[in-house]
């Protein structure tokens, strides 16, 4: 497994942790809103795999694309997606990214670059592979990411979507977060390769395991792969080995039914913001300086959100052709 | 006017239309080279960028198809038989048609699907299908079905400047015919939506699907020499349905048959006959008429096949049937 190993710059990894503390603070605020019957549908948050979003999306530029996942509040903060719009699609209101009409499943910005949060799973991939193909033809050196589970890469779009890249010499990232578990199902039981980037082989295209926990891995390992990408030299397939620390979704505990304790304290202890703190030798000032900041986005976003109308129902028929 | 078959419709369209756009290409399995004919020299003249033979994989382009839609492009994706439809589903039904929606209009997805379908060549239940009914279903898609050359002309190159994802269904026995018809050179549209009377009729109505139309109009025909005058009405669009032209016509005849090669059950048929009972129940002085297929999968003896297809045999005996004459 890869892990950081070149010097990078402090600004750039103090940047990145203060993209995972947006995107815990948002998530944790979507939760409580969640539990509060504040939010309109489903939440899947992705606490604990935060320096995937981080990492992935400091090595982009602003006209790079992301396509992500049920799972995809990180990513689309990484991106630049803006959070009071966000929380309000969340909270149901007509003010929101979508319009309320998406909800947290289908996070768009497409302004940013985020071409959309995808919920059936592994349907992003041939998108991806499309906008790829649309950026080849163009010509201007954008590069697509998509983001995607280990549940994800037995599905056949990843396959299909992963040879056309291939023979075609497109500028995709696939991104997969290996978070150990499909739903409930292991990938250990329903994965035949034990690291998913060993599948890149049957596509002859670079393939690379790094630590999903420690964002300047990530990050080191995207910058190459987008370059890779960017050179016109084809996909690469990252694996970030990494853990949510909460549940699939509201439905099922931290641990007890198919995670056990030991195995979830394990994981606790590599948090990707601890872990970057200790690698910056983080003072406490510093990180005094960060939470605030943060809670000053979010303070902001929650008031957007929770002072933005419903929709009128006449909204419900509008948006379906062009 | 120049005279052109179906195929030659078709290719004139492809032809038009990626001459004028550049952000219009082609992919799908042997384009490039087509032993349809309706992508005859589209690679050597735009190149392999642009008409793109694709691996065999349905999901695969049919949503590279709907992400280089997202991005700006224009893509067309070419099917090559409407079975292969159930393999790309996922990006035809849940992204293409639903994106614009979810995203609360951020982007749109102008993507045609080409689609040939049909059965009467012996290929069987997986290879013959007539599927248009599915796509009826779906909220968010145009489905087009053009049955002669002018409308396959006009409305495929509608559908390409369409900014909405458009289901273009063809026919392979209209592939296969010789027959030419005069096509408008040059800009020449259809506009979705709009049906088009066929041959004009007051004893009844009959509203005929893609390739039945072939069946309807020779219908018509023999029923003219007994003296009963069919209205013949082709929606061309099946969604969205031009209910007007249909009911205007059924005002005028009270009475209807819809011929089409899809199933009976749930089919483009019973959409058209709950329509028509809708608006103009008072004026029906018989039951609608449906002519489809049987239910059963299309097999493949010759026999058998045409057993379970419509013909021009089953539309004149429905037609005799709701006017209450014997043969």
């Amino acid at each position: 497994m890869a892990r950081a190993t070149s010097r990078l710059t402090r600004k750039r990894m103090h940047e990145m942790y203060r993209a995972m503390l947006r995107i815990r603070r948002f998530e944790e605020t979507a939760d409580d809103f969640y539990m509060a019957g504040k939010v309109v549908g489903g939440v899947h948050v992705s606490i604990g795999q935060e320096a995937c979003s981080a990492g992935v999306c400091a090595a982009l530029r602003e006209d790079d694309a992301v396509l992500t996942t049920h799972r995809g509040h990180g990513h689309s903060i990484a991106k630049g997606t803006r959070l009071p719009e966000m929380l309000a699609e969340l909270m149901g209101k007509v003010t929101g990214l979508c319009r309320s009409k998406g909800g947290s499943m289908h996070i768009a910005d497409v302004s940013k670059g985020h071409y959309g949060a995808h919920s059936i799973v592994g349907a992003n991939m041939p998108m991806a592979a499309g906008i790829g193909l649309a950026y080849q033809l163009e010509g201007k050196g954008q590069v697509a990411v998509v983001f995607f589970g280990d549940g994800a890469s037995n599905n056949g779009a990843f396959h299909e979507a992963m040879n056309l890249c291939a023979i075609w010499k497109l500028p995709v990232v696939f991104f997969c977060e290996n978070n150990q578990y499909a739903v409930s199902v292991p990938a250990e039981y329903s994965t035949s390769v034990d690291d998913i980037s060993v599948r890149s082989k049957g596509y002859d295209a670079p393939g690379l395991t790094v630590d999903g926990m420690d964002v300047a891995a990530v990050y080191e390992a995207s910058q190459e792969a987008v370059a890779h990408a960017r050179r016109g030299l084809g996909p690469s397939l990252i694996e970030a080995k990494t853990y949510r620390f909460f549940g699939h979704s509201r439905g099922d505990p931290h641990y007890g039914m198919y995670r056990t304790k030991e195995e979830w304290e394990g994981w606790k202890e590599r948090d990707p913001l601890i872990v970057c703190e200790k690698m910056l030798k983080m003072t406490a000032k510093q990180k005094k300086a960060h939470a605030e900041a943060v809670e000053a986005e979010i303070k902001e976003a929650i008031e957007f959100a929770e002072n933005s109308p419903e929709p009128e129902e006449s909204v419900a028929l509008e948006d379906i052709f062009a | 006017m120049p005279e052109l078959t179906y195929v030659e419709a078709l290719n004139e369209a492809l032809h038009e239309e990626m001459a004028r756009d550049e952000k219009v290409f082609l992919m799908g399995e042997d384009v490039a080279f087509d032993y349809f004919g309706v992508c005859s020299g589209l690679a050597d003249r735009f190149g392999r960028d642009r008409v793109r033979d694709t691996p065999i994989c349905e999901l695969g382009f049919t949503g590279a198809g709907v992400g280089a839609a997202m991005a700006g492009f224009r893509p067309i994706v070419d099917l090559r038989f409407m079975d292969f439809t159930t393999y790309a589903l996922d990006p035809i039904v849940n992204q293409a048609a639903k994106l614009r929606y979810m995203l609360g209009g951020q982007l749109s997805v102008p993507m045609v699907a080409r689609i040939p379908s049909g059965a009467g060549l012996q290929y069987g239940a997986t290879h013959g299908q007539s599927l248009e009914a599915w796509f009826m279903q779906v909220p968010g898609l145009k489905v087009l079905y053009p049955s002669c050359a002018p409308d396959a002309k006009g409305l495929l190159k509608t559908a390409v400047r369409d900014d909405n994802p458009v289901m273009f269904i063809e026919h392979r026995l209209l592939y296969a015919q010789k027959t030419k018809q005069a096509v408008p050179e040059g800009d020449h549209t259809t506009p979705i939506g709009v049906a088009d009377v066929k041959r004009a009729g007051a004893d009844a109505t009959i509203v005929g699907i893609g390739y039945q139309m072939g069946h309807c109009l020779e219908a018509a025909e023999a029923l003219a020499g007994e003296g009963i005058e069919c209205e013949v009405i082709d929606p061309r669009s099946l969604s969205p349905l031009d209910v007007e032209t249909i009911t205007a016509s059924v005002r005028k005849t009270s009475r209807c048959v819809i011929v089409e090669e899809g199933h009976l059950r749930s089919g483009v048929g019973a959409e058209i006959s709950a329509a028509i009972q809708e608006a103009v129940f008072e004026y029906l002085d018989a039951p609608i008429g449906r002519v489809a297929a049987l239910m059963a999968p299309i097999p493949v003896q010759t026999k058998l096949e045409k057993f379970v297809l419509p013909s021009t045999e089953k539309v004149i005996a429905a037609v005799r049937k709701t006017l209450g004459v014997s043969a």
